[in-house]
């Protein structure tokens, strides 16, 4: 019931979203200067850019919180600026902090955005999500006792409620640690393997490489470059053969020393503490 | 476009009162320091004070009191707002498809029901401590009534501390002021005995009408002009504050 083709866009477009022009300006800091992007429905596009390059402005414009000085931009075909209502009701949000009540435990967080979103069955709903993310046994918890790669997974199951069609992610994965990580990223893609669009911003380099369809550059206020993973390397000199001896990466060797994150769960449920 | 402002807040009023109920001391120690000054008033200045009147002066105090454990109580609302906010979760509400204003909403009804508790537990302890009233069943519903306009009145100006501040501390610092407000004025004291500029501001500000009005409708005596002024303050305050706090709502943004 979660991943689901788009809920009856007002116009059945190719692209989810249109960007044309945005400019914003932040008291005299000019953080946009004219952006333009699209993305296809049911694709990952990564938008790639240095801190404070302006990804979040533009993912905060993108989901009605701020508004744009000029240019146009439409989700689903709507408008962000003359119809925000119906722009909510094609996205979600998930912030670059893990927007959860922590008083509040997993399963009441996923209860409440349920209720909010009208779907028929909370309690459902929550149970169903909390399965898909490997957070039954932590559900009854508080979720100021989550850890970060808990806490960020019940952060983005709360955004699929509803059914959204496109999704932003801010930023998903700074301040996880590596097997937090993988396991977001194994999340994203299922979701985009059952055509939800994810607009996903990052400064990881690798994130875009692993994640994305195409991956846009944010560089002073603009995208200067666009395209898939193999059209921006074939901006570089071709390749060049040589022979290098083949060292493990350090995440490899952190990777192979704790056991494969895909595992991290399991001690969770046998004992009913979180991971770590 | 479809609405769910009442679903929706009484949602987000769930949610926050849960906050209430797991953390009950928000509620015990707003009702602590107006006891602790209900005490002193009472068994330490009270028999030096001298109100003019028959009526015992835990009854005079009762109604300055009551208005104390209201202006302390809302400082958590402008907490839980401010916490709202600096979480994120504020962010996902105000990026999802709901009422818009249900957010507020809810943290205000939340503000009432906690502070009417609070404020039945101040008066639970001037019972014991000998307040009798003999009012009727319509002057406790008209005590009830005022001192839930009070409450809405300033959770409303709590709403705006909260959205605005910039620090945790900041949030709650607007309610000093609120606190204060009815030592000038005919809670505690007579305003008569003030000298002149002093007796003038206590008589004009909007606490003094507040009390003599409650301390009327306990008493069993008319209410006269006060309860006039009481609700002309009452409501003035609110729709000020309710119009200001929606400004800043909408204008702020991630």
């Amino acid at each position: 019931m979660i991943a689901a083709a788009p809920a009856a866009p007002a116009a059945p477009a190719a692209q989810a979203i249109r960007i044309r022009g945005i400019e914003k300006s932040f008291a005299d800091l000019h953080v946009l200067r004219g952006v333009d992007l699209e993305v296809a429905t049911g694709s990952i596009v990564a938008l790639l850019g240095s801190n404070g390059a302006g990804k979040t402005t533009l993912v905060n414009i993108l989901s009605t919180l701020l508004k744009a000085d000029a240019g146009t931009a439409t989700v689903q075909g709507f408008d962000v600026g003359a119809a925000p209502a119906e722009v909510r009701r094609s996205i979600s949000l998930t912030g670059q902090f893990a927007a959860v009540d922590e008083v509040l435990t997993g399963r009441e967080n996923l209860v409440l955005v349920a209720r909010l979103r009208h779907v028929e069955d909370p309690g459902a709903t929550a149970d169903d999500l909390l399965d898909r993310f490997s957070l039954s046994e932590a559900g009854g918890r508080r979720a100021a006792t989550y850890s970060g790669g808990m806490r960020r997974r019940l952060d983005i199951a709360m955004s699929l409620i509803g059914d959204p069609p496109v999704i932003f992610l801010d930023e998903p994965t700074t301040g996880l640690d590596p097997q937090a990580r993988i396991e977001v990223w194994q999340t994203i893609r299922a979701l985009a393997d059952g055509g939800t669009t994810v607009l996903l911003t990052t400064q990881y380099l690798d994130e875009a490489e692993q994640l994305a369809d195409r991956i846009a550059i944010l560089h002073e206020g603009a995208i200067i470059r666009n395209g898939t993973l193999a059209e921006l390397k074939r901006l570089l000199p071709a390749a060049k053969v040589e022979y290098v001896e083949k060292q493990p990466s350090l995440e490899e060797v952190f990777l192979a020393l704790v056991g494969e994150p895909a595992r991290a769960d399991e001690p969770d449920r046998a004992t009913g503490k979180e991971p770590r | 476009m479809t609405t769910h402002l009442l679903s929706d807040t009484r949602v987000l009023t769930v949610r926050s009162l849960t906050h209430i109920v797991r953390s009950p001391d928000t509620i015990l120690t707003t009702a602590v320091t107006p006891i602790a000054l209900m005490l002193l008033f009472t068994y330490v200045f009270g028999g030096a004070i001298r109100t003019g009147s028959s009526e015992s002066y835990i009854d005079y105090l009762l109604p300055g009191t009551l208005l104390i454990t209201i202006a302390s109580g809302v400082a958590y609302t402008a907490y839980r707002l401010f916490l709202d906010l600096q979480g994120g979760i504020f962010q996902r509400f105000k990026s999802m498809p709901i009422a818009r204003s249900s957010v507020l909403w809810g943290h205000v009804l939340t503000s009432l029901v906690a502070n009417l508790v609070s404020v039945a537990i101040v008066v639970g302890v001037a019972l014991v401590m000998g307040f009798r009233t003999g009012a009727s069943v319509g002057a406790w519903l008209a005590v009830i009534g005022i001192l839930v306009l009070f409450t809405l009145a300033l959770t409303w100006i709590a709403v705006i501390a909260g959205l605005s501040a910039k620090t945790v501390d900041g949030a709650s610092a607007f309610s000093y002021p609120l606190i204060f407000l009815p030592f000038i004025s005919s809670a505690f004291v007579p305003t008569d005995s003030m000298p002149g500029p002093v007796a003038w501001f206590a008589e004009n500000q909007p606490v003094t009408s507040i009390v003599d009005t409650m301390r009327a409708l306990f008493a069993g005596r008319p209410v006269g002009t006060d309860i006039w002024v009481a609700l002309a303050w009452l409501l003035g305050i609110m729709a000020v504050a309710f119009v200001v706090a929606m400004r800043i709502y909408r204008r702020k943004a991630a």
